[in-house]
């Protein structure tokens, strides 16, 4: 029979392989069978709480093996989950918490207090006080559930201040995985090691390609990414073979030549996606290890699941030409529409729009904000048909690939992290209400600039201090400029278009 | 030397007392975006090109392993 949820894949995956290695982290490992049973226990707790399905858990943990065992035992309840990032300040947990309302959140002692410090009504379940020997309730509600449920939410910064949830069904999730297994010819045999945060949707491909096919995940400690040779040691010592990482990183190895005297030769499938990967260091990659390698270039916002177009790089590739985002992926289908809803000629800009089982379900506790990019394919009169609108703006080359050019919007990409300018802007205006100031990016510099008003320049540290309190470290503003006066235009608004002009030298 | 180091730790985290601390990253004060900025400051600042096979936590845990990594790379005052 046709699966149809993604307990039953990973259940079929603890049959066949029962005694392999699931998941490492930087201080536990666990087979198969061992995260069937933590996740099993966990189930069993959620459901002592509520007996509700499809109702949002929040995963308050870093990224570790009992991350994953939460995950699972979510959706073994018939539950969706939520990892939040316990890197944020308390005011982000909180807006996103508040509108999120989960039925529970699940944690550790080490994180318990940072939960306490928020004003919350919700239900804990606190790992470190579960006891593994208790007897687990086998009858799970996912067997209630349908494909189209959702199965897990993701939170992508929102340009009012309160981050959106991303709700992604099971079918959305088979749909992608499957596609990037056969893609890439994904077996048990594959160590995968994990860069991205759990709390982005690029880690979706890491997890599931365990589940699905009963590859080794390795959840690489983050420490090893400030060092980039200690990340090569450690995949050396685990033979990892895949990896699928944002460019950032990629690109840091290439400064430092890194792979000139690390050679790392058990890595065959080098993927990489959440933002541009400038061609001069993958062509170091290229010229550095062995010429066999499989390199993809994945792109795809989150509201699709995870990829919807790629291209793996060829012989084609030439250093001095931007690399093509590439050609759909099956399954999925691309429409590009120019300002009048029709479709684009060859050569001709517009916007990058998908249809497909890959659309995520919408956006939690927020219809409005669904409705105005997930919209009706304009090009279908005859019946309901849903695409996604990327806000990205891409032309098809003659070769039909597609080729990515910019936003529509002021959303950026900062290491694989989506930032939207007007989030930023909200609580920076919010802690200093007396301010009139825009939030700029620098392209050049891949640095966020804070433009404000006043009479006396502010010290960096006093912003930067007060920042930290509400804002992620890789939202806060590295650059400082005061004006005595704004630019405005003749409304009264921030005159953005010039300020980003001067910013960015055009 | 050391108050080089220390302004260009404070120019990228402001809100630290790098003067303070000797385990720099245990305590979460520098991420890899931060130690990037700083091998590109040190680099310019001293005219040196610190290895990527150099960058290593008991080379930037501290002020004091900073002073020794630049030692190392021939800058001695």
């Amino acid at each position: 029979m046709i699966k149809i949820n993604l307990i039953e894949y990973f259940e079929s995956t603890v049959d066949q392989f029962p005694n392999k290695l699931a998941v490492v982290d930087g201080t536990s490992q666990l087979t198969f069978k061992e995260l069937t049973q933590r996740a099993k226990l966990i189930a069993t707790h959620i459901a002592k709480k509520s007996d509700a399905i499809n109702s949002p858990v929040a995963i308050y943990l870093p990224k570790t093996n009992d991350a994953i065992a939460s995950f699972l035992g979510t959706m073994y309840s018939g539950n969706c989950y939520t990892p939040l990032d316990t890197k944020n300040p308390a005011p982000r947990i909180e807006a996103i918490l508040k509108a999120l309302k989960p039925s529970c959140i699940i944690t550790n002692n080490k994180f318990l207090a940072n939960l306490q410090k928020c004003d919350l009504d919700v239900d804990i379940i606190n790992l470190d006080e579960l006891d593994g020997n208790e007897k687990v309730n086998e009858s799970y509600n996912y067997k209630k559930c349908v494909d189209t449920d959702p199965a897990y939410i993701l939170h992508t910064s929102g340009s009012t201040g309160v981050p959106k949830g991303v709700v992604i069904s099971h079918l959305s999730i088979i749909d992608y995985i499957n596609w990037v297994a056969d893609t890439f010819d994904i077996t048990e045999n594959e160590k995968i090691g994990n860069q991205t945060p759990f709390i982005f949707d690029m880690s979706t491909l890491d997890i599931y390609l365990m589940i699905f096919r009963g590859a080794t995940l390795y959840i690489i400690p983050e420490h090893k990414f400030i060092f980039p040779a200690t990340l090569l040691d450690y995949i050396n010592e685990h033979e990892i073979n895949f990896i699928f990482w944002v460019p950032a990183v990629l690109v840091n190895i290439a400064n430092l030549k890194l792979l000139d005297t690390n050679k790392i030769p058990t890595v065959k499938k080098v993927l990489f996606g959440g933002e541009v990967m400038p061609p001069k260091h993958l062509s170091y990659w290229i010229k550095s290890l062995e010429r066999k390698i499989v390199y993809g270039n994945m792109y795809g916002p989150t509201e699709i699941t995870g990829t919807c177009v790629y291209h793996i790089v060829d012989d084609s590739f030439n250093e001095d030409e931007s690399l093509p985002i590439g050609i759909p992926c099956r399954n999925t289908d691309i429409l590009v529409l120019n300002d009048k809803e029709e479709l684009c000629k060859v050569g001709e800009q517009g916007e990058l729009c998908v249809r497909g089982s890959s659309l995520a379900l919408g956006y939690w506790n927020n219809f409005e904000k669904t409705n105005t990019v997930f919209v009706q394919n304009p090009l279908n009169k005859s019946v309901p048909e849903r695409i996604y609108r990327t806000g990205d703006i891409v032309f098809l080359n003659e070769k039909g690939e597609y080729i990515y050019i910019g936003r529509k919007d002021f959303q950026i990409k900062l290491s694989g992290y989506r930032i939207d300018l007007g989030e930023i802007e909200h609580y920076i205006l919010s802690v200093f209400d007396t301010i009139n100031a825009g939030v700029f990016f620098d392209k050049a510099k891949e640095e966020i600039v804070l433009v404000y008003e006043s009479e006396t320049e502010i010290p960096v540290k006093d912003f930067r201090i007060k920042l930290m309190e509400v804002l992620s470290k890789h939202m806060i503003p590295t650059r400082y400029i005061k004006m005595d006066v704004l630019p405005k235009s003749t409304t009264g608004k921030i005159d953005r278009a010039l300020l980003n002009k001067q910013i960015n030298n055009i | 030397m050391k108050e080089k180091i220390i302004t260009f730790l404070t120019e990228i985290r402001p809100e630290f007392d790098f003067s303070e601390s000797s385990n720099f990253i245990e305590e979460g004060m520098l991420d890899s975006f931060d130690i990037v900025s700083l091998v590109a400051s040190l680099d310019e600042e001293f005219e040196i090109s610190i290895d990527g096979t150099e960058i290593l936590p008991e080379n930037f845990s501290s002020v004091e392993g900073i002073i020794q990594l630049l030692n190392k790379n021939g800058v001695t005052e």
